[in-house]
């Protein structure tokens, strides 16, 4: 299972490099969304305007990002990764791939937003926290909706309003907790809201662990 | 010979024993939702009467989600149509109940906190569950499919119940919310419900549920109905 999933987050990785348009677009996307931001607004301005930004421009960017992990996938190759691998070991690759290339994007858009707009967290361990949490969430829910969508027909409005309101509890959480580093409050405040965090994650990759089999047969 | 009361006599006679009841029981606390004495309690007033009505339409909620949420899984263990079809209109009825109960707390909240919604981790976490299940009835709609979207809705109704408990019951605990029962805030079972309330609101429950399961009963045989219509054309 763990050699069948590490093979599969390379092979993810490889054909990623293969294609880089796909990448490369996507930091294009957020480059150009930071930067529309910045014109937009000049220099922000509060803190809770400045955080809540910085995340909306991150569930865009994880909405584009994740959703074409199932959705661009070809039903032919869907079939050959059925009769080469256990579902499970799939998804959870698939998570994990979706986890690192949503690090990847946030540590790209807080590097773009903190040049333009500028960057006022005084706790950046607690934010850095808050990020890898916050694109854990992003990436298993979204992953788990990205195969739920691929399935019917307008997958790409489906992606929208399946993932939205799942993402909105995670997404308020994760604005908390990220507004808390940056007002610089001590761990003790923050430790529920981290818990709480990881226990959503947890909850949501088991469930798209024990639900993903049956949505897998065509 | 079939008279219109004969007719009638025998509809009534048809009707079994818990739907009796379900009439019974949702009358009992609406009468008694209204009439029983309630206790005197500083801005909440006469408006604590709506526990009858809000409360016990969302806890019915809950109730019909769980067995859409059973019949999802049944349904993925044997592969059986009627099954999906349960659980489809489990989640119409849920619904409809969640349209009410956001409507009552609506009209609750006016009289209480002075405004129709208030930014708030319950009514938010509420909203979003209402907009999750909202989302399951378009994705029905986009398979054509129908074993393909049995299998897919139901992954769905199992997911997106798991994420109702989250959002309505575990979330609001964990943050500050105005909402009686959570944050801090008493809700029901503790002093404020007295032993007049209990007895109109635990008959209420059962009354609501009782009756949600009706009208899903019957929304279950016009979909079958439907359906041997399209086999038969």
């Amino acid at each position: 299972m763990l050699g069948e999933i590490r093979n599969f987050i390379g092979k993810e990785i490889k054909s990623e490099w293969k294609q880089k348009y796909a990448f490369q677009g996507l930091l294009l996307y957020v480059i150009t969304t930071v930067f529309v931001c910045y014109l937009s607004f000049r220099q922000v301005i509060d803190p809770p305007t400045w955080n809540a930004l910085f995340w909306i421009i991150q569930l865009f960017a994880g909405v584009t990002a994740v959703a074409k992990s199932f959705i661009q996938e070809s039903p032919g190759r869907i079939l050959y990764y059925y009769t080469l691998s256990d579902p499970r070991a799939i998804i959870l690759a698939k998570i994990i791939y979706n986890l690192i290339l949503m690090l990847a994007l946030s540590m790209i858009n807080i590097g773009f937003y903190s040049w333009f707009v500028g960057n006022p967290v005084e706790d950046h361990l607690m934010f850095f926290v808050a990020i890898i949490l916050g694109s854990a969430g992003f990436a298993s829910v979204l992953t788990m909706v990205s195969a739920i969508a691929s399935k019917a027909g307008n997958s790409s409005t489906l992606m929208s309003i399946l993932s939205f309101p799942i993402l909105i509890p995670l997404l308020i959480t994760t604005i908390r907790l990220s507004k808390n580093a940056m007002d610089g409050l001590s761990w003790s405040v923050n430790y529920q809201y981290v818990v709480l965090l990881a226990c959503l994650n947890a909850m949501v990759c088991a469930m798209a662990y024990l639900l993903f089999p049956y949505l897998w047969r065509e | 010979m079939n008279t219109p009361t004969t007719t009638t006599v025998s509809l009534l006679s048809g009707i079994s024993w818990w739907k009796w009841l379900s009439i019974v029981l949702v009358l009992y606390s609406i009468i008694g939702g209204f009439l029983v004495d309630v206790p005197r309690l500083a801005i909440l007033n006469e408006s604590i009467r709506n526990l009858f009505f809000h409360v016990t339409i969302w806890f019915s909620m809950i109730i019909i989600m769980f067995a859409s949420m059973y019949y999802a899984i049944k349904y993925l263990s044997n592969g059986k149509a009627e099954n999906d079809i349960i659980s489809e209109q489990c989640v119409n009825t849920g619904i409809f109940l969640g349209i009410l109960g956001l409507l009552t707390g609506a009209m609750w909240a006016k009289f209480t906190w002075g405004a129709w919604w208030v930014n708030d981790a319950k009514l938010n976490g509420a909203a979003s569950a209402m907009l999750v299940y909202l989302a399951y009835v378009v994705l029905r709609g986009s398979i054509p499919d129908f074993h393909k979207r049995a299998r897919i809705s139901a992954v769905y109704a199992i997911f997106a119940f798991a994420l109702m408990i989250v959002f309505i019951m575990i979330l609001p605990r964990m943050t500050d919310s105005l909402h009686p029962g959570s944050g801090g805030n008493p809700g029901f079972g503790t002093y404020d419900l007295d032993k007049n309330m209990r007895m109109v609101f635990y008959p209420a429950v059962i009354g609501w549920a009782l009756f949600s399961a009706w009208i899903t009963n019957i929304l279950v045989r016009i979909r079958k109905l439907q359906l041997e219509n399209d086999q038969i054309q």
